[in-house]
């Protein structure tokens, strides 16, 4: 299935989960931050949150910044 | 003395140094420096990770959350949408409810764009946010911000990274005299002079990034800002003298020998 995932196109295996994601692009859930379709993905959930074609993530975490 | 300390949402602060953590060459720099500047609270972005080469380091792998008050910002964020949707983020991350919020108007100036800071944070402060504003020196904006709940307000010395120092001591001023809650300078400051011209004024803390992270040696210039943050504070609680036009003798006339 296909996913925009910072704004990039990305193929990645039907039906993972947002803990299973993050794995595949070795992100430490910790550290970030998982919105799904401008909804926010609460970290408990991750493990059972399945990603469908299409959808959109937006990974973010904090940076240096004033 | 006695403890000397400003409160946000219930917490008490001890140093008036607030500091960013950009533009500095790593994150060993970035770490030293908050060390050495002694600050409690500090300013983060937040940012889309980069998904084709994810960093293994990450900035609160340097910066405990239990040692500092960590606030996020929403630079870079042009309308009240974005601002409130990056706070959302960043409460997510689960380093509390500050925010320092900053919804900028024009990319030349940096200058804020008061009526969707005004939006943003009726928003925020109704979603349980500790909304901290970065706003123009505008008492009326000041005013306007505390009134809707804002736990501080964050008025500019001068633009963002300028190095300017405090532009408009008067509005500042203005801004002291009816705030209930702490004043905040935020951005503009260059050098420790700018920080303790702040503090003398009796503003409650300065937030500085560029002013540390872009010296030649920001880790001294971390150590000059908290110097000059001290000694504006205890030049404030001291009470300087009054200017006067004519001199007045520090020596005796008394047992004069002529």
């Amino acid at each position: 299935m296909k996913l925009k995932i910072n704004g990039e196109e990305r193929e990645i295996a039907d039906g993972l989960t947002v803990t299973a994601l993050l794995e595949e692009l070795k992100i430490r859930p910790a550290r970030v931050v998982v919105e799904r379709n401008r909804e926010i993905v609460a970290r408990e959930v991750y493990g059972i949150t399945r990603l469908a074609d299409g959808d959109m993530l937006e990974i973010v975490h904090f940076v240096g910044g004033g | 003395m006695m403890e000397d300390f400003f409160e946000i949402a219930g917490n008490k602060y001890r140093s008036r140094l607030i500091v960013g953590t950009g533009k500095y060459k790593d994150f060993a720099e970035t770490k030293r420096a908050i060390e050495v500047s002694g600050a409690e609270i500090v300013t983060v972005a937040v940012r889309r990770v980069n998904i084709t080469d994810p960093n293994k380091e990450n900035l609160l792998d340097y910066l405990d959350p239990k040692k500092y008050t960590i606030l996020p910002n929403t630079a870079g964020c042009y309308t009240a949408e974005d601002a409130v949707r990056t706070c959302r983020l960043a409460r997510e991350a689960g380093v509390g409810k500050l925010v320092k919020l900053e919804v900028i108007g024009d990319d030349r100036t940096l200058f804020p764009d008061v009526p969707a800071t005004i939006e943003a944070a009726k928003i925020l402060v109704q979603e349980g946010f500790v909304v901290l504003p970065y706003i123009n020196d505008d008492p009326i904006t000041a005013k306007r911000l505390e009134e809707i709940g804002c736990a501080a307000v964050m008025p500019l010395a001068a633009p963002i990274g300028s190095g300017l120092g405090i532009r408009n001591p008067y509005n500042i001023r203005i801004i002291l005299e009816q705030a209930k809650v702490p004043v905040i300078v935020d951005a503009g400051v260059g050098t420790a002079s700018d920080a303790a011209m702040a503090m003398e004024m009796g503003c409650h803390a300065v937030l500085m990034n560029t002013a540390i992270a872009g010296a030649k040696d920001p880790i001294l210039m971390a150590e000059a800002m908290r110097l000059g943050i001290e000694a504006g504070r205890k030049a404030y609680l001291a009470g300087r003298i009054a200017k006067k036009l004519y001199a007045t003798a520090s020596s005796p006339l008394d047992g004069l020998l002529i």
